[in-house]
């Protein structure tokens, strides 16, 4: 009589044998991929040491001066000398720790919400959406609390571009995921007609068009004696036009939500706002975390075209210094400037997303 | 089994003159746009009475379970639950939900909380039990469907059968007074099916009403009062088990027994 052993648990094979294994394994697999290896290489041979020579080795880091420059390589002495410009804008110098302030606060609340263990989490999120704007807007505007008032018009450079940004995701999100629910409402045939036709609205006409609305055309509509602030203008119409978007990305994820799923809410009685909050948006969010992050990136970009109606976000004002008499013919450094560091922020926003992707992952689906 | 049988019996006889009913259909009629999906349905369930529906695919089974709780709205006749009638109201509605469990076929646990919050989500949201309480009664459910050391896990990292264990458990946590059944058994491998049978047996044992559509034709022998027979949207025969299955009235009944139980 044979009986049955079951077979002891093995180790899992080793999937690479050191570098050159990998190497072998991954680029010079087949004489196609060998051959597309090498153009890469040639590629990058010829790309990168001349931008290597330009932006480090030949360039000129001090000095204060337009003549400090000896223009063999990029001058970085431009971007130090107009660095404060290219934070703040005209913001006052003495007033500045408000915004780092401002800045800090936020950092102080959002941080805190990523430590596993912290145990008051709804209400440091509750603080954040309900009392930080509001020491926000005192901080940064003045006229209170015996700060002097700041005029929107001298908001300018990163700083400029982080409200506008900032505040057109906060409204943008929770204004789209509202939008979504209204698209998909069929048994509310009118709010349905309204919300789609609010999306289809927005997402048909240009960003720039607009802005330009809202700084030009608006002040005709409204009374003499009303003015609205120029940036609050743009700040309204960045969030609906991007809520637009917005909505439609999560009516992609709602349409992702299995049938079963609202059901068994239903099924135990949970209503709708309930089901929707706890039960749908969760897991539709989570599916359409890559569109969202889109959407926030494409957002992040878009703001600078603020610069249009004359609003002197990072990309205004490094526009603005390049016409400085003083400072003719730097524009390629300003431009790279900024162009590292709109990279920046949309790559941390993209590496967030994928954390946060990983971490939401709770195993197979069904 | 003669216990059972007995009991059956009698709420068939006295179903006429029993006190409230826990589930009454009358007339009930339904269409999915010209399609007459339910024609006439009349059910009546007593308090404690286990019923198993059973009919061939297409038959309507579905429709009719999912009307008793307004997954589906029916558009002709009554459905009245414990005393309070199924309309457009919407109060009506979300109560009736409340005292009624569903367990579906595909189990629709909610793949982004765990098992513990799963079962806990409803009774701290609808009955408003405070979490620590309503977390200390899905464990008590989760122990009594056998899989308490899963409560950490997320659905997606257990068996079918363990996640339809957990779907009965978390619509137990409600404290039905009604639990309806839409073939749980169907899409789990047989290894499975008894362990998910097993957890419905000691239910029925527990006196709760029941409402099952299922082909699992020993469970329904063992723990049905009443055997219902569906075909083409319309009750076709209706008996206490030993009789429906040992000497079927209609001929389409006796086509559907001979198919399920030989095949
Ligand atoms: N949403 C719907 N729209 C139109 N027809 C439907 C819809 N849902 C079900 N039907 C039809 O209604 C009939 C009854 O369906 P139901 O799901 O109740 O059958 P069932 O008896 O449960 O069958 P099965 O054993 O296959 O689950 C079927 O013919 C089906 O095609
Ligand atoms: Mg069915």
């Amino acid at each position: 009589m044979a009986t049955f052993r079951p077979h002891a648990d093995l180790p899992p094979p080793a999937t690479s044998s050191g570098a050159l294994g990998w190497v072998r394994q991954n680029l010079f697999d087949s004489p196609v991929n060998g051959a597309m290896t090498l153009l890469a290489l040639y590629l990058l041979y010829l790309a990168v040491p001349p931008l290597v020579d330009w932006a480090l080795i030949k360039a000129d880091w001090s000095g204060s001066r337009s003549e400090d420059c000896s223009k063999a390589g990029a001058c970085w002495v431009f971007i130090g000398v107009r660095l404060n410009q290219f934070l703040y804008g005209f913001y006052p110098v003495a007033e500045q720790w408000r915004v780092n302030l401002t800045i800090a606060l936020l950092v102080a609340f959002v941080l805190p919400l990523f430590i596993k263990r912290f145990v008051l989490k709804q209400w440091l999120g509750a603080a954040l959406l309900v009392v930080y704007p509001i020491v926000a807007y005192h901080l940064l505007v003045g006229g209170s609390f015996g700060l002097v008032h700041v005029e929107t018009s001298k908001w300018g450079g990163l700083f400029l571009t982080l409200v506008i940004a900032v505040v057109g995701m906060v409204a943008a999100l929770p204004l789209g995921i509202l939008l979504a629910l209204g698209r998909r409402a069929e048994n509310m045939p009118v709010l349905k007609a309204l919300c789609v036709a609010f999306i289809e609205l927005w997402r048909g006409v240009p960003l720039i068009t607009v802005l330009f609305m809202s700084s030009v055309m608006l002040p005709f509509f409204l009374p003499e004696d009303m003015s609205f602030d120029k940036l609050l203008r743009a700040l309204i119409g960045v969030a609906l036009f991007e809520s637009a978007y917005m909505a439609e990305v999560v009516r992609g994820g709602l349409q992702g939500i299995p049938k079963g799923q609202y059901e068994a809410a239903d099924a135990l009685g949970l209503g709708y706002w309930r089901a929707t909050v706890l039960v749908i948006l969760p897991q539709a969010l989570k599916l359409v975390i890559p569109g969202i992050v889109n959407t926030f990136i494409a957002l992040f970009k878009d703001t600078s075209l603020v610069l249009i109606i004359g609003l002197f976000d990072l990309l205004g004002s490094i526009q603005a210094a390049n016409s400085d008499t003083n400072w003719l013919g730097f524009s390629i450094e300003g431009y790279v400037f900024a162009a590292c560091v709109y990279w920046v922020f949309c790559f941390g926003m993209s590496r967030y997303s994928q954390w946060l992707e990983a971490k939401l992952h709770t195993g197979h689906k069904r | 089994m003669t216990t059972a049988q007995a009991t059956g019996s009698a709420a068939t006889a006295g179903a006429a003159d029993a006190g409230a009913a826990m589930i009454e259909l009358q007339g009930v009629h339904k269409w999915y746009g010209k399609f007459h999906v339910l024609k006439d349905i009349n059910l009546r369930v007593g308090k404690g009475e286990r019923i198993v529906i059973c009919g061939p695919s297409g038959s309507g089974k579905s429709t009719m379970i999912r009307c008793i709780n307004r997954l589906e709205e029916h558009q002709r006749g009554r459905i009245v639950i414990d005393g309070v009638e199924l309309t457009g109201d919407v109060k009506n509605i979300e109560k009736v939900r409340r005292e009624v469990g569903m367990v579906f076929q595909h189990f629709n646990l909610f793949p982004h909380l765990t098992i513990l919050e799963n079962c806990a989500l409803a009774p701290m949201w609808v009955r408003k039990t405070p979490r620590k309480r309503a977390e200390e009664e899905a464990m008590q459910y989760l122990e009594r469907v056998r899989i308490p050391e899963q409560a950490l896990k997320y659905p997606g990292q257990l068996s079918g059968g363990q996640q339809q264990r957990v779907a009965i458990a978390r619509s137990l946590c409600m404290c039905p007074k009604v639990m309806l059944f839409d073939e749980p058994t169907s899409a789990l491998d047989p290894e499975m099916i008894k362990e998910v049978l097993d957890v419905m047996v000691g239910l029925a044992e527990s006196g709760m009403t029941m409402l099952c559509v299922t082909h699992e034709m020993g469970f329904a022998k063992t723990v049905a009062d009443r055997v219902i027979f569906m075909d083409g949207g319309e009750i076709i025969e209706e008996n206490d088990p030993e009789a429906f299955f040992s000497n079927p009235q209609q001929d389409r009944t006796k086509l559907f027994l001979s198919q399920i139980l030989n095949h």
